[in-house]
């Protein structure tokens, strides 16, 4: 009788997790029938490096997207990155007990905002900030990039900071033991070892900055154009499908899904590096 | 034998918060001698270490008393520059292990956080270091690879050149056979014998019988008092005192 309900306890949960799987799958599935169609039509190249974004006279190219999003990216990684590393080495080694407790609990509620409050800020503050002192319409890569820069800011302090506490407490006992200062012991022998970790860190944070679409929509202009400096507007992969989809329909609709195919496989390519890399660390 | 103190230890106590490790510890060790600290577990031979190259201000809530001089300057003295004390008094710690990088860097750590930077001059101190430590000709043909692949004898050792790449005055050692064959440890010993001709070294053994081995002079520890010391010959032979007696002959500890 036990046996038969442990067997029917593991069995449920099983088909729980199971569940869960069989979402992503349809997800996957959903958006490829709807998006393979006219990636077929258009052909593969002439969709990604196609220029010209024009749904209803049937052009669809979307590299001024990837472009987009891509720069807004590396904004917010040359931004966000080394700030956030920073904080994380401050948070492990520096900072006395009652700071961090504080400081801590800080950048984790920053993941709790809600995107939208931080696409509303930018626009009311950073946006005209932009425009007063640096020119340009405001809304722009820049504008993106720092947004998306405080967004990843959580995530990559939160996974170096575990990756830089998870060393041997005799690496830097033995640093020290060997005369180095505190800081050489972090800059030579903690941050190279914590270095897979915090690689994971900054991919994982990457992967939050392309997939991120409210914040992105409010603060960067949207226009469907190759942006030629970081002042001018632009429009990524996500705002593109999340300004257009409410009233698109037939081919557009379609190129909109392929849209999220060529974003799904962005964003799985940099989730399996993250993967491979912590992997290796294991072995 | 030099005879004057190289480090003088007076009336030292140690407190781990409100818990007093050490107390009312007095020894002076020798220019170029082996003096060893023992004791069981928890008698404060370790705290003794750590105090001399003041590693135990990592540990939040420690603070001591007395006086430990170092060539006649106390080393707990504000001024006293701690990179410094821990260049000219070294410390190879019980668990050996090495920093992640490779053999070559392990070793040229330290000279190279002192700010030698010429190339020719750190693999010379990397040879004569691991040389010294009685393991460069089973690594000489693998420098540049990682280090945390040697075996556990091969890393003790390495640990030990890493603190003669210092070139230090004192040598300290935390039960550095602890974890190690019969073989190794006796590599580890020898070199210990030879090492003293250059250095002053302390070593808190892991068992009577290395004490008896390798020191010059000893000191029994117990409960953090000094119980007996004097010269190693006399010592294990004929103690003063009925602890150090009941001690070494495994009565207790």
């Amino acid at each position: 009788m036990n046996n038969l309900k442990e067997k029917l306890i593991g069995n449920g949960f099983f088909l729980i997790a199971l569940s869960t799987l069989s979402v992503l799958a349809l997800i996957t599935v959903f958006i490829l029938i709807e998006g393979v169609p006219i990636i077929a039509k258009v052909g593969l190249f002439n969709f990604i490096f196609g220029m010209k974004w024009a749904p209803s006279q049937g052009s669809f190219g979307i590299f001024p997207m990837i472009v987009g999003s891509v720069s807004v990216t590396a904004g917010a990684a040359i931004l966000g990155v080394p700030t956030a590393i920073c904080c994380s080495i401050f948070l492990t080694e520096f900072a006395p007990p009652a700071v961090s407790k504080i400081v801590r609990p800080a950048i984790q509620l920053l993941a709790g905002i809600p995107s939208v409050v931080y696409g509303f800020w930018g626009l009311t503050f950073i946006v005209p900030f932009i425009r007063n002192y640096l020119g340009g319409p405001g809304l722009s890569v820049l504008a993106g990039s720092v947004i998306l820069a405080i967004m990843i800011l959580p995530t990559i302090v939160s996974i170096s900071e575990v990756s830089i506490l998870a060393l041997p407490r005799q690496y830097k006992e033995g640093s020290l033991a060997l005369g180095a200062t505190h800081w050489q012991t972090v800059r030579s022998v903690l941050l190279p070892a914590a270095k897979s970790g915090i690689t994971t860190s900054v991919i994982l944070g990457m992967g939050r900055a392309i997939g991120e679409t409210m914040a992105v929509i409010m603060v960067l202009g949207n226009a469907v154009a190759l942006p030629k400096s970081i002042l001018d507007p632009a429009r990524t992969l996500t705002t593109n499908i999340g300004i257009e989809m409410g009233y698109a329909s037939g081919e557009h609709q379609q190129a909109l899904f392929a849209t999220g195919i060529v974003l799904l496989a962005i964003i799985m390519l940099l989730n399996s590096a993250a993967q491979i890399i912590v992997q290796r660390r294991k072995d | 034998m030099d005879n004057r103190a190289k480090i003088s230890i007076k009336n030292l106590n140690f407190f781990y918060n409100d818990h007093q490790a050490i107390k009312d510890v007095s020894l002076d060790i020798k220019y170029n001698e082996i003096y060893a600290i023992f004791g069981p577990a928890n008698s404060g031979t370790t705290t003794i270490l750590k105090a001399i190259n003041r590693m135990c201000d990592l540990i939040p809530g420690t603070r001591s008393e007395g006086e430990i001089l170092l060539d006649g300057r106390d080393i707990r003295s504000p001024d006293f520059n701690i990179t410094e004390l821990r260049r000219r008094v070294g410390i190879v710690f019980e668990e050996p292990v090495p920093l992640p990088m490779s053999i070559f860097d392990n070793i040229a750590y330290g000279p190279r956080m002192s700010g030698i930077k010429n190339k020719a001059v750190l693999a010379e101190r990397v040879e004569k270091s691991l040389r010294m430590a009685v393991l460069w000709d089973e690594v000489k043909d693998k420098l540049h690879s990682p280090a945390l692949r040697l075996s556990g004898g091969q890393q003790q050792r390495l640990c030990i050149a890493r603190i003669l790449a210092l070139e230090p005055e004192v040598i300290m050692l935390d039960r550095p056979c602890a974890a190690l064959d019969p073989i190794s440890t006796f590599q580890i010993e020898e070199s210990l014998k030879l090492l003293k001709e250059r250095f002053t070294i302390i070593i808190v053994p892991h068992n009577i019988q290395q004490a008896a081995r390798v020191a010059d002079r000893a000191g029994f520890m117990l409960m953090g008092t000094l119980v007996e010391e004097g010269d190693t010959d006399r010592m294990f032979v004929n103690p003063r005192e009925q602890k150090t007696s009941d001690y070494i002959t495994g009565r207790f500890g």
